[in-house]
């Protein structure tokens, strides 16, 4: 990361600094109320998501709700979501599937917690709707052309979630050991699991 | 209010410039696509973004061939990109 980017994200960080304190100081925001939502949030992993596909994986009825529903299959399972609106897009022999936001960073933080730094990097999110198997390939990640790629860009109010493929060799694992095998970037789909 | 566009139909990104708030990414604009699915209603961010009622609008993930979008595409041909899109972006192609 070059040392541009760096200095870039410092001035994010001052100007949101300044910003927060300007609504403290005029009464729009409380402190408690601060306090209560970064804790939200970081209450906010990837383990969320991880509990949603395993689910997905062992249980065939739920894997049909949740892409046909996404936010209501994740209720089910007592995942509070708020106004999530949940778009569950499925990794299979035909096609992979990766997300981006290229806007801004529209990430399932209320699945994922906070996005990963590269995915809110301006490479990243340039070069990924238009390049997207080369960039998969810079995170390992290679697909055969006779596997579509397929982008999905989060321009408004859909948040996406990738249900990775279930590695092979897992059929002996309990839906809980399933869990630990999803990765955060398996669920962007940057990787393959 | 019904959508005007339903799965599987043809349609173009208008090519407009705009100012403020849109989410609309530039390189889409003109772009020929398939409605994959109509996502619902929501308010217009146009709108919203500057503190108004933001009107109610139908927004679809519309799917592009990635050949379609870029010219020099080096990947498969059945490669893709979605791209959520305000009715109000979207023509009959």
């Amino acid at each position: 990361m070059s040392a541009a980017h760096e200095h870039a994200d410092r001035s994010d960080e001052f100007l949101e600094q300044a910003f927060r304190e300007a609504l403290l100081a005029a009464g729009v925001l409380t402190q408690q109320s601060v306090d209560e939502r970064v804790e939200f949030m970081y209450s906010r992993n990837p383990a969320l998501g991880a509990r949603v596909v395993a689910r997905a994986w062992v249980d065939p009825g739920f894997k049909t709700r949740l892409l046909a529903d996404g936010s209501a299959a994740v209720r089910e399972l007592g995942i509070e979501v708020g106004a999530l609106k949940l778009v569950v897009v499925e990794n299979t022999a035909e096609a992979h599937n990766v997300i981006v936001c290229t806007l801004c960073s529209c990430y399932p933080r209320m699945l994922l917690g906070l996005p990963p730094e590269w995915y809110k990097s301006a490479p990243y999110r340039s070069r990924v709707v238009a390049q997207p198997r080369e960039v998969l390939a810079e995170f390992g990640t290679h697909i055969s052309n006779d596997r579509a790629v397929r982008v999905h860009d989060s321009t408004a109010d859909m948040r996406y979630l990738v249900l990775p493929m279930r590695p092979e060799g897992t059929e002996g694992l309990t839906e809980a050991e399933l869990q630990t095998l999803v990765t955060r970037d398996g669920m962007i789909g940057t990787v393959k699991l | 209010m019904s959508a005007r566009f339903s799965p599987g139909d043809a349609v173009r990104v208008a090519e407009r410039e705009s100012a403020g708030h849109v989410r609309t990414p530039r390189y889409i604009r003109g772009k020929r696509g398939t409605v994959e699915r109509v996502c619902g209603r929501f308010g217009n961010p146009e709108e919203l973004a500057y503190g108004r009622a933001g009107a109610a609008v139908t927004l679809y993930r519309v799917r592009f061939a990635q050949s379609d979008v870029w010219p020099h595409y080096r990947g498969a041909a059945r490669d893709t990109i979605d791209v959520e899109l305000y009715e109000h972006w979207l023509e009959k192609a």
